[in-house]
């Protein structure tokens, strides 16, 4: 145990730094890491990466965290280990010398063939060979993105149909080795790390453009849809319902030398939710509502009886858009020439768009509705009709607000979310898939936030 | 344990010889799951071989496979063990009234005895005096109590029984747990579990995939097949297509004899890979016109195919 001290020590703080990440490494996982790492052979980097993830990293998005920090740490955790030792590489000096031409095709090479080791001299030998022809910008991402750039890698853009361009991932795998001999050197040459930092918050914000990643969406959609199906199920599992359940009375009636006494029901099955979803899509949430609408799409998806609406002055139904618009982009197309949400001045009327939902749909409303807003509560100094609200919220069965705000700016200027609060089961903000989630997690534990009536 | 693994690449080796090309990772955690004894929970989306690395385990180990589907409402009777209650009924019936005085006492004793006890996966799995592979299917599909019920069967192998007592593993089985990510898991279960993300394979390996299911399939006309697949994936749909449905489609070609997936081949056959009349629309759109030019681009391409 005692030689290995050195890496134990190093995973150890590798699972701290995890954890400060959000992902929860427990003992008993650690225990199970280590375990598993007798297992295996050390010598092959991947198959230690693959076991410590294994017993580490239960999640996908867990184990998204663990990729990108796990080359990170062992990186570090090796830099420093040579600072310490006085270890230094000898640079390459041959680089002048190389044709240009010809280390592009041994690039090409490499990447094509996907060998590691090659790749990553070859990355030192186009680091050194840039560096001579004083191109270094100092600045490492943009260094790596010249480099690529004089190399003429250019990822295979066409879905594989592009013929001779190199596999996308295979490049970005070299950009990885130029990355971190760039990082290397520096760190060579100053003589000290470079302070860790946390993964920014940019890492895991929500996906900004809709085709980038829908898929995260609607994979926290897919969760939210089977926690709201749930929902309550615990509490309302044990009552009594009308339906006897036979098998189970026979087997109760045993105790009573198969005589029923005593009738056993069936559970109640989980009530089918009707969810009216009411999306925001002015300017002041275009940013937002880009992310609102692909939920919107994830969840029409998911549920059957679902109506959704967008609305910026007035409000417009939009279901039957989603029901026969598969491609995201078309939906949001359709949804901006033909809602008819603006009037004249395209600014959000929350008030008028109550007063208009009210008139029209509140009556469809019950008690087995949920209604979830999806929008900033900014009135643009018009009347809030806060009211009219709390009238649909109290037709409907449970009313949800999600803010694309940080709860920061709540009530600042013309937004006047503590108006409609009372009203909703729970107001939440949400602008991460994160937020999104937890949003899911809070309906689902059945919290029912502070309630006005 | 009997014969566990020694090494990573015999695994690998072993599923390769039943058929499955295990990627890197599915190969390891299969090796750390029997080395360690622990249950491995893996994720992925629908169709890409995580039923099957049960099913291919449990050939190459040579152990039996017991599958316990789950779905919404499935409760202990049906996962882990039942009385027989009519059994039991007629076994009460059977005394006569002699000796049901006398035989009471016995019979109490008699009725909640293993004779009586159905059982059902787990407890199956649990008892069987071979070593076999559990598949909890779906496991994402029940309720949280029945994970948490799950708990004791998963970390310690045993399983309590009010009336007998606790009945504990004469084996240890490989258990696998699946679940396509509709709802998080609890903690506790990941806590006990190996995890393992399947993914859809890269365009080589399921290139390999599908050349050794379908080997007299060509291999231009079976390379050019997973590049479509692959180019269909890239696109939303409501549901992409999986390794079995190239299989499908593989076989379907051989079937028809087709010598090149040109517009028309596609069109008639795309009903194999793409199942939703939206996705249809969105494929035909997308890949077909991709298609025609590709053929006639291709050296074989046959001009009259793109009407």
């Amino acid at each position: 145990m005692n030689e290995r001290s050195g890496t134990a020590a190093s995973l150890l703080s590798f699972f701290e730094e995890l954890r400060s990440e959000g992902v929860a490494v427990g003992t008993s996982e650690i225990l199970d890491c280590f375990e598993a790492l007798d297992e295996v052979v050390w010598t092959d980097p991947r198959d230690f990466r693959e076991a410590v993830a294994a017993t580490v990293a239960k999640s996908q998005e867990d184990r998204r965290i663990f990729e990108l920090l796990f080359d990170r740490h062992f990186f570090r955790a090796a830099e420093a280990e040579a600072l310490e030792q006085g270890i230094s590489e000898q640079r390459f000096d041959g680089g002048n010398r190389l044709d240009l031409d010809q280390l592009r095709e041994a690039v090409r090479q490499a990447i094509t063939a996907g060998n590691d080791g090659e790749m990553r001299d070859l990355a030192r030998l186009a680091i050194s060979a840039f560096g001579r022809r004083g191109e270094r910008s100092g600045v490492i991402g943009v260094d790596v993105q010249r480099i690529r750039r004089n190399l003429g890698l250019q990822g295979g853009r066409g879905d594989g149909a592009g013929g001779a361009d190199l596999d996308r991932a295979a490049v970005r795998e070299f950009e990885q080795h130029l990355r971190r001999e760039l990082e290397r050197a520096t760190i060579e040459r100053t003589g000290k790390l470079p302070p860790s930092r946390p993964l920014a918050e940019l890492d895991r914000a929500l996906p900004t453009s809709p085709a980038q990643d829908l898929a995260t969406v609607h994979r926290a959609v897919a969760q939210l849809k089977r926690r709201i199906a749930t929902l309550g199920h615990e509490v309302r599992g044990r009552q009594r319902s009308p339906v006897v359940d036979i098998r189970r009375t026979m087997r109760a009636s045993l105790e009573t030398g198969g005589v029923p006494l005593r009738l056993k029901h069936r559970p109640r099955r989980p009530r089918r939710p009707e969810i009216y979803v009411l999306c925001d899509v002015s300017t002041s949430v275009s940013s937002a509502s880009v992310f609102f609408l692909s939920v919107l799409h994830a969840l029409h998806d998911s549920f059957r009886k679902l109506r959704s609406f967008v609305f910026i002055e007035r409000i417009s139904e939009v279901t039957d858009v989603f029901e026969h618009e598969r491609d995201f982009r078309k939906i949001a197309e359709r949804i901006s020439s033909e809602g008819g949400v603006a009037d004249v001045s395209g600014y959000t009327d929350y008030g008028r768009v109550w007063l208009e939902f009210g008139d029209e749909i509140a009556e469809d409303l019950g008690p087995r509705s949920t209604v979830i807003v999806l929008g900033d509560a900014r009135t643009n100094g018009r009347e809030p009709h806060a009211a009219e609200f709390g009238r649909i919220a109290e037709h409907a069965g449970r009313t949800f607000w999600l803010n694309p705000e940080p709860k920061l700016y709540w009530n600042y200027g013309d937004s006047v979310m503590s108006a409609y609060e009372p009203y909703c089961d729970g107001a939440f903000e949400c602008w991460t898939t994160k937020h999104l989630e937890n949003f899911v997690n809070v309906i689902a534990s059945g919290a029912r936030g502070a309630s006005a009536n | 344990m009997p014969e566990s693994p020694s090494s990573v690449t015999e695994v690998r080796d072993g599923l390769g010889e039943v058929g499955y090309l295990a990627d890197e990772s599915a190969a390891l955690v299969s090796f750390l799951a029997q080395r360690l004894g622990k249950p491995i929970l893996v994720e992925g989306p629908a169709g890409v071989g995580k039923t099957e690395l049960a099913k291919a385990l449990s050939r190459s180990t040579g152990r039996d496979l017991i599958r316990l589907q789950c779905y919404e409402g499935l409760d202990e009777a049906k996962a882990l063990y039942e009385w027989n209650y009519r059994k039991q009924l007629l076994r009460i019936q059977a005394e006569t009234a002699d000796e049901a005085e006398a035989g009471w006492a016995g019979a109490r004793g008699d009725i909640f005895s293993e004779e009586f006890l159905l059982t059902r996966p787990l407890l199956e799995a649990i008892s069987s005096p071979e070593p076999v592979v559990l598949l909890i299917d779906e496991i994402d599909k029940t309720d949280q109590e029945f994970e948490a019920m799950l708990l004791e069967v998963l970390s310690d192998f045993q399983i309590s029984i009010p009336e007998l007592g606790r009945i504990e593993a004469k084996t240890h089985p490989l258990v696998l747990l699946t679940s396509n990510n509709s709802r998080e898991l609890t903690e506790a279960l990941k806590r006990r579990c190996l995890y393992l993300w399947l993914d859809y394979p890269e365009i080589e390996r399921e290139l390999q995939i599908v050349r050794l299911h379908t080997p007299e399939l060509d291999e231009t006309l079976a390379r050019r097949l997973v590049e479509i697949v692959q180019m269909v994936r890239q696109l939303d749909l409501k549901k992409p297509p999986s390794i079995a449905e190239s299989i499908d489609w593989a076989r379907t070609l051989l079937l028809i004899g087709a010598e090149d997936i040109d517009r028309k081949t596609f069109e008639d056959s795309m009903s194999i890979i793409v199942k939703h009349r939206s996705d249809i629309d969105l494929v035909s759109e997308r890949v077909t016109v991709k298609l025609s030019a590709g053929s006639e681009e291709g050296v074989t391409g046959l001009p009259g195919a793109g009407a």
